[in-house]
């Protein structure tokens, strides 16, 4: 194997040589057709329970969000706003995106689980153990994006994510939303690979006119370490329901107790203080 | 922030709020109030206070075994509470946490022990000095636990969250052990109690100040609503317990609307977190002023 990028604190090295090419998604968002096929796919491969057949009045998202259920959301921006330069007349976009666990270079949820339940495969992608997960809920807020979330129903009380389907994975197979999407906004592979491609493809996109182009989450300098599962959009990530600028916040954990040990030093301190003094 | 104008997806949140329920508030103040009865036992010792000592020792034994119960009823597989220990992660707050809440719980609950039943007085000490030691790191970590999350108002707050909670760990472990001594006794508790109650309104006033917009939780709904009765409790209490050492009846009046506030000022920041993570202005804002960098701005 090539001296790979976004390598993490644990892959490959930690896989003594078994690491496998870290492989990811490219979501394009510019063909996606809103079909919801990965949606669907995942739901079936993944055996994930219904979400509620709920109507939302919110374009054609009636999915809302990604959940302990719901591994692939598409997301639906019908709006009035003008979608190439020189359409101001007759303003009109309609954009669709299949949101899905970023499996960050840099996971907050792995970072702050205190099971291990979540752990980083050998393909770099990051996993919970539904047979070690107790549902403490620490992933769920850690999350930058919304993503892992704990299923309430049937007392299952576990938090859920995908998995970028690594059962399919082990097989050499490509994950079920990939396979089910039509016109392969979806795109599965090695991670360095994906990244050239869609460099590439942002060039042409930005010739054609569509002057909101941009990737999100190739960086390796971002909050994240850069994403396993990144995107082309055609606007503001915040648009789509996506965190601008996401952190892990485990970053700042040493400042964090650096703080709580000067509060304890003062606690110490007002203790031994209140000893000084009368008995009453 | 009167008027909309971040962009956002239907106005959907974009982090999911914290699934914890009232038990981690429960937590929240009984730990604080354990540990910090610890250290005040360990130092009670020191002093040649014994009477204080072991009061102080039987108040964090009775907090502190109060919450693993707390705890795992809380899990969504509570079976599966012997997971914590599985492992021990340095990056996760709660793993390092539980360890030392296992610590805390069993040696305070030991040297009680020794001492309620005049046994082995040497480990009981040894278990005093141990819990003691503990005391400020339980008293704080719960801070660095809610502040490693991507909630606003927990995050950008991390360097004010352990104060707060090291404030009102020293308060409520300071009404409680006044509460629980004699009144010949009871005055380092009484001025314990005291400190940590001005510290804690004035240092929650400086985190609110330092969150700016992202304080809204504070004062607003139902976070907002602890928020004002904690405040509100807090200076009572602190009026009374000033009065108390001449007047005990008032004193512990004032003891126990310090625990009351202490308690509150724990659920308004649980709550604030819920707030907070569904409102996506909380979550994009900041991040898109950041994002934007100095040079564009």
């Amino acid at each position: 194997m090539d001296e790979p990028q976004l390598t993490t604190e644990s892959w490959p090295q930690s896989y003594d040589g078994q690491a496998q090419e870290r492989m990811g998604f490219f979501t394009d968002t510019t063909v996606c057709i809103g079909c919801k096929a990965c949606e669907v796919a995942c739901k079936e491969w993944n055996l994930l329970p219904d979400d509620g057949f709920i109507f939302t009045a919110n374009s054609y998202d009636n999915t809302g969000a990604l959940g302990s259920e719901t591994w692939r959301h598409v997301a639906f921006i019908e709006q009035d706003v003008p979608l190439f330069e020189g359409e101001e007349d007759n303003p009109m976009r309609w954009l669709m995106s299949s949101d899905v666990c970023k499996h960050c270079t840099s996971a907050a949820c792995l970072n702050v689980c205190p099971t291990g339940a979540l752990f980083r495969t050998e393909f770099g992608t990051v996993v919970v153990q539904d047979d070690v997960c107790n549902g403490c809920g620490m992933c769920v807020p850690a999350c930058p994006f919304g993503v892992i979330a704990r299923r309430e129903r049937d007392h299952d009380g576990r938090a859920w994510k995908c998995t970028l389907c690594y059962d399919r994975a082990k097989d050499g197979l490509t994950p079920a939303c990939a396979s089910a999407c039509p016109t392969e906004s979806i795109q599965y592979g090695p991670l360095d690979e994906l990244r050239e491609r869609a460099a590439k493809l942002l060039e042409t996109v930005k010739a054609d006119g569509f002057a909101g182009a941009r990737l999100y989450g190739e960086s390796p300098d971002d909050g994240v370490g850069g994403f396993g599962a990144f995107f082309l959009l055609l606007d503001e990530p915040e648009v789509y329901g996506l965190p601008p600028d996401p952190v892990d916040p485990t970053h700042r954990l040493g400042e964090m107790w650096r703080s709580a040990g000067v509060a304890g030093a003062v606690l110490v301190a007002g203790v031994a203080a209140a000893l000084v003094g009368r008995r009453r | 922030m009167t008027e909309r104008t971040t962009v956002d997806y239907y106005g959907r949140p974009v982090i999911k709020e914290p699934v914890w329920k009232a038990e981690i508030g429960w937590y929240f103040f009984l730990g604080g109030m354990g540990g910090a009865s610890s250290t005040l036992a360990l130092a009670a010792r020191l002093a040649g206070r014994g009477v204080l000592a072991r009061r102080a020792t039987l108040v964090s034994a009775l907090a502190l075994s109060a919450c693993p119960p707390l705890l795992i009823k809380d899990l969504g597989q509570p079976a599966r509470f012997l997971n914590m220990f599985r492992v021990l992660r340095p990056t996760s707050p709660m793993s390092v946490g539980s360890w030392m809440l296992g610590a805390a719980g069993t040696t305070a609950g030991a040297a009680a022990g020794s001492d309620l039943l005049g046994i082995a007085a040497k480990p009981g000490e040894a278990a005093r000095v141990a819990a003691g030691l503990l005391g400020p790191a339980i008293s704080t970590y719960t801070a660095v636990l809610i502040s490693d999350t991507s909630v606003p108002v927990w995050h950008e707050a991390r360097h004010e969250l352990p104060r707060v909670f090291a404030a009102g760990a020293a308060a409520s472990a300071g009404a409680a052990v006044m509460l629980a001594t004699p009144r010949s006794e009871r005055g380092p508790a009484r001025r314990l109690a005291l400190a940590g109650t001005v510290a804690e309104l004035f240092l929650t006033h400086h985190m609110e100040k330092e969150l700016g917009t992202l304080a809204e939780p504070y004062k607003r709904g139902r976070s907002g609503w602890y928020a004002r009765t904690a405040k509100r409790a807090l200076t009572a209490g602190a009026v009374l317990t000033a009065i108390g050492r001449r007047r005990p009846r008032a004193g512990q009046v004032g003891a126990a609307l310090i625990l009351a506030g202490a308690a509150c000022e724990r659920f308004a920041i649980l709550r604030a977190g819920n707030a907070s993570a569904n409102d996506p202005r909380y979550t994009i804002d900041p991040q898109r002023a950041r994002a934007a960098g100095p040079l564009k701005s």
